[in-house]
């Protein structure tokens, strides 16, 4: 779209302050596109390994999680403690739009409670997965 | 912008009249995934994630196989639908297009790959 750099803009978004709702809504879309690459290639990856036999889903096992001599392979944890929580967020913020959607929830304090409330269950939820499989060493 | 005039039309300006459906698409879309991927999400857990012959046990009966197929077909639509959004956002004029190509073949390429591998599992599951 050709543009006429001497026009001005209209107010973007290094013009406003910062709150709860907009955190969330750029999060809804940063939180989709790592669900839809990292967890799209994850979701194929584990499924084809274990079409491919034993041996080729043992080999992913052991990059998920401990190599043979027990010792934890921190990138691929890192990333499924990311997508879990990435999931649980893009999760809670969907079902908030799908409550938008019916025209519900936009007085300011509603909608900055329900912002913050997807923030809060995500971290949550994800400390409640997580925690349990660290404390119980089940990688 | 083309507001419907035959030139406007010519250049490919205006509406394609495919919004409604795309919106209502991706929300038919989070509504089954809601679904399907929380049981997904709840199976996992429930299984013993590191054996191999849990696994291929469970996806032999057609009540696991058959809702992950399902899962992938929904998961894969909703974030095509998802990430045309945000390619159609930032991309303009022929990087657009580049990159609506390569989200088409990684969205059909990556549930053609899924649904195969279940399949194969489900199938082999049963005969063994």
């Amino acid at each position: 779209m050709a543009r006429n750099s001497q026009r001005p803009l209209s107010p973007h978004l290094t013009i406003w302050k910062w709150g709860p709702h907009m955190l969330v809504s750029i999060l809804h879309r940063a939180t989709g596109t790592a669900l839809a690459i990292g967890g799209g290639v994850l979701l194929v990856w584990w499924l084809v390994a274990l079409a491919g036999g034993e041996a080729s889903y043992a080999r992913f096992v052991d990059l998920m999680t401990s190599d043979s001599t027990g010792r934890l392979n921190w990138l691929p944890t890192l990333v499924m403690v990311g997508l879990t929580w990435s999931f649980l967020q893009h999760l809670c913020s969907g079902v908030r739009h799908l409550l938008l959607d019916t025209g519900a929830g936009y007085e300011l304090k509603i909608n900055k409670a329900g912002a913050v409330a997807t923030l809060a269950v995500s971290i949550l939820l994800t400390l409640l997965i997580w925690v349990p499989i660290f404390y119980r060493g089940a990688l | 912008m083309g507001n419907g005039t035959s030139i406007g039309r010519v250049r490919g300006l205006g509406s394609a009249h495919a919004g409604v459906k795309h919106w209502w698409h991706q929300r038919l879309t989070a509504g089954s995934n809601l679904l399907l991927v929380t049981w997904l999400v709840v199976s996992l857990f429930r299984l013993p994630l590191w054996n191999y012959k849990a696994l291929v046990l469970w996806l032999s009966s057609p009540w696991a196989s058959v809702p992950l197929i399902l899962a992938v077909i929904s998961v894969f639509y909703h974030l095509r639908l998802g990430l045309q959004v945000v390619i159609e956002d930032y991309q303009h004029d022929f990087t657009r297009v580049i990159a609506i190509v390569l989200l088409n073949f990684y969205a059909i390429g990556g549930a053609a790959l899924a649904i195969y591998a279940i399949l194969k599992v489900a199938f082999q599951g049963a005969i063994a």
